[in-house]
């Protein structure tokens, strides 16, 4: 105990000489919060929009009338043709394009129905998807109002039966992304930071030597392992604290759940991060090498994590891969206990598995740490 | 016996490391093991301190196998590594209190045996080891592999890169320890610190050469050996090499040490060749071998 505890000791006093590891381990995972939760966002604003009117009537006015009207909008031009407008388009001016037809108005009353072309620049996909549900949303918007103004004179009887929906966003009523974000990029620097540091320390002591002059004292693997690995748990829980602090005094985040549940799952889940990188220090002879198989993982993980891009859009084989994903686990119970207020009995699931993942880890990685060679 | 090596074998992949190594040291020895770089010298050390395992054969180190013993020898003995392997970052006196609680023992307790050597580094025990000269480094490395009380001492190339003045220090406070019972294995590259081992092993390519105490290894030189010196050195030597009678040519220091390959050698003959040569200030003197001319003699 005593030794287990000098080597704590020891661990701690080096890393707090390390002038250029300190602000690593304490600095940029501030800076990446702050940045991140503000950049990485889901929303499209400041759409470029375009039209080719064609028709020049009150009605196609007033359509256009409307897009200028959304926020998410800004109308560019009025392309007096569709050469022009596909030109612009390809030189990036503009991202979605709409043509309103000859004899708009007059076909729209006598006809009851026309249709407009919508153009939309697809290099982002994403994007692309979103721009096109707004575009409908104000095309349907208009198309009711002018039902009901064309056919207020004719037929008053048969008035349109008209279905509302009124979305009710749960656990983020007004979709702030930063509310989403926040935990989610937490769980990112909490996760980099340990597996960074605990992958390349030891194989530091690999590279300069030391490690040797260790293994032929008595020491035990065990004691040797603890000590090592223990500073990083403390690093780790140290920066879901600092982190939770910003989330709540920058972002102003809902913390609904409980934080003692928050740092009961924290403490396991460092454990898992800690096993793999010791388990990487285990097979590597330098920090270079032990840094880019943590870097490998760490991207793998973080785009397959469900931070970025929903788990449930992804193909099924990929689905099954992210099964092993620590970092998924990590973020779906901070999103729900944060945001949602899930009790322990809501994360048993991912709690069961972040702590099997943790004793297999922990367990390959004491196993595979050999003092001889 | 404190240690006990026979038939040891190491290859790793195709090079052959070790080959059929065997010999003994007594309880108290100072042994040395001289070899040139990539002898095996210090696969030798590894496989001691348990650190390597061997392909083939056996070994005990203060009384344990090296194998099935190897938590009891990591008790017993001290390591130090060719390569200077303290903690850069933490000071003299964190370093030595460092391993002291690894061995599960304090300074105070074992302070007699290192009092000699960290007295000399004391006055700088709040320094960083890194920022250490390279001869202090040494002092502090040798210190905490005796903080324990070892039995056995094992030091890997210990003078490599030191300055003359602190080896001959180091050295002498390798003397005192022996005499504090602790039995050293130390190797080497310096063919002049094996005259001062007890005994010593000469090792080439894996392979024991000959072991023996270094007067008597010295002895077994079969020829008389002759420093010859003239006006030009590098002239000298290609004349030398070029006399068909010679057996061996080796620069050494001022002097070339010159054999014959004749039992009827005539210093005079030498010298008249030498002259038709346009060489002057011709000497040609019998001296007794070296350690270092019968390495090169058996390594032949």
């Amino acid at each position: 105990m005593k030794t287990i505890l000098y080597i704590i000791q020891k661990e701690f006093k080096q890393i707090f000489r390390n002038k250029g590891m300190l602000p690593i381990i304490f600095v940029l995972p501030i800076l990446q919060l702050v940045i991140l939760s503000n950049a990485a966002t889901f929303e499209v604003k400041n759409i470029k929009f375009g039209y080719i009117d064609n028709d020049h009537t009150s009605t196609s006015r007033a359509l256009v009338e409307k897009f200028n009207a959304s926020t998410y909008f800004n109308v560019l031009t009025d392309f007096p043709s569709e050469a022009l407008a596909s030109a612009a388009m390809l030189k990036g001016e503009v991202d979605v394009l709409l043509e309103i037809p000859n004899y708009f108005e007059r076909d729209l009353q006598n006809e009851k129905h026309n249709a407009l072309g919508v153009t939309i620049n697809a290099i982002d996909g994403a994007a692309a998807g979103v721009e096109n549900v707004y575009v409908s949303q104000i095309v349907q918007r208009f198309n009711q109002n002018l039902k009901v103004d064309l056919m207020q004179v004719s037929d008053q009887q048969i008035q349109p039966v008209k279905i509302e929906t009124i979305p009710l966003f749960w656990y983020n009523e007004t979709l702030n992304y930063k509310t989403f974000m926040v935990p989610g990029i937490l769980v990112l620097l909490v996760t980099m930071i340990t597996l960074f540091l605990s992958g390349m320390n030891i194989v530091r002591e690999k590279e300069i030597g030391t490690l040797e002059q260790i293994n032929v004292t008595p020491i035990k693997k065990s004691q040797f392992i603890i000590g090592k690995l223990f500073p990083f748990w403390v690093i780790g829980m140290g920066l879901l604290t600092i982190g939770l602090i910003l989330a709540k005094v920058i972002f102003n985040v809902p913390m609904i759940g409980s934080l003692p549940l928050m740092y009961l799952y924290t403490s396991i889940y460092i454990f898992v991060v800690l096993g793999i990188g010791l388990f990487i220090s285990n097979f590597t002879e330098t920090q270079q090498q032990a840094m880019f198989i943590a870097w490998f993982f760490t991207v793998i993980f973080i785009l397959m994590s469900g931070l970025f891009t929903p788990i449930e859009s992804m193909p099924k084989w990929a689905q099954t891969i992210t099964e092993f994903n620590p970092i998924k686990y990590f973020v779906e119970v901070m999103r729900m206990v944060m945001l949602k207020g899930s009790n322990i009995n809501d994360i048993l699931p991912q709690l069961i598995k972040t702590a099997l993942y943790a004793f297999i880890m922990n367990g390959l990685a004491v196993w595979s740490y050999r003092k001889t060679n | 016996m404190s240690i006990h090596i026979s038939n040891i074998s190491k290859s790793y992949k195709n090079v052959k490391a070790l080959q059929d190594i065997s010999f003994d040291v007594k309880a108290g020895e100072l042994f040395g093991l001289i070899g040139p770089d990539g002898a095996g010298k210090t696969t030798l050390f590894r496989i001691l301190t348990t650190l390597l395992i061997a392909n083939e054969g056996t070994a005990t180190v203060a009384g344990f196998n090296v194998v099935s013993d190897y938590k009891n020898i990591r008790n017993s003995v001290g390591y130090m590594p060719g390569k200077f392997s303290l903690y850069q970052d933490l000071t003299v006196e964190e370093n030595l209190e460092f391993f002291a609680t690894i061995f599960g023992t304090t300074i105070e307790e074992n302070y007699e045996l290192i009092k000699d050597i960290y007295v000399q580094i004391e006055p700088f025990k709040a320094r960083r080891a890194g920022k250490l000269s390279g001869g202090m480094k040494q002092k502090l490395a040798l210190c905490c592999a005796l903080i324990h009380k070892p039995k056995v001492l094992f030091l890997d190339e210990p003078t490599t890169g030191v300055d003359p003045v602190s080896r001959k220090e180091f050295w002498d406070m390798l003397k005192r320890l022996q005499q504090k019972n602790i039995t050293i294995l130390v190797s080497t590259p310096y063919m002049d610190e094996a005259a001062l081992c007890d005994r010593i092993a000469l090792i080439q390519d894996g392979k024991i050469l000959e072991i023996d105490t270094p007067e008597a290894i010295v002895k077994h030189y079969p020829k008389p050996i002759y420093n010859v010196s003239a006006n030009n050195m590098y002239q000298l030597i290609n004349s030398l090499n070029a006399y068909k009678h010679n057996h061996s040519v080796y620069p050494f220091g001022e002097f070339v040490h010159y054999t014959d390959n004749r039992t009827d050698f005539n210093p005079e003959d030498l010298k008249v060749y030498l002259e038709s040569k346009n060489l002057s200030n011709i000497n040609i003197d019998k001296t007794v071998a070296t350690i270092e001319d019968t390495f090169m003699e058996l390594a032949k």
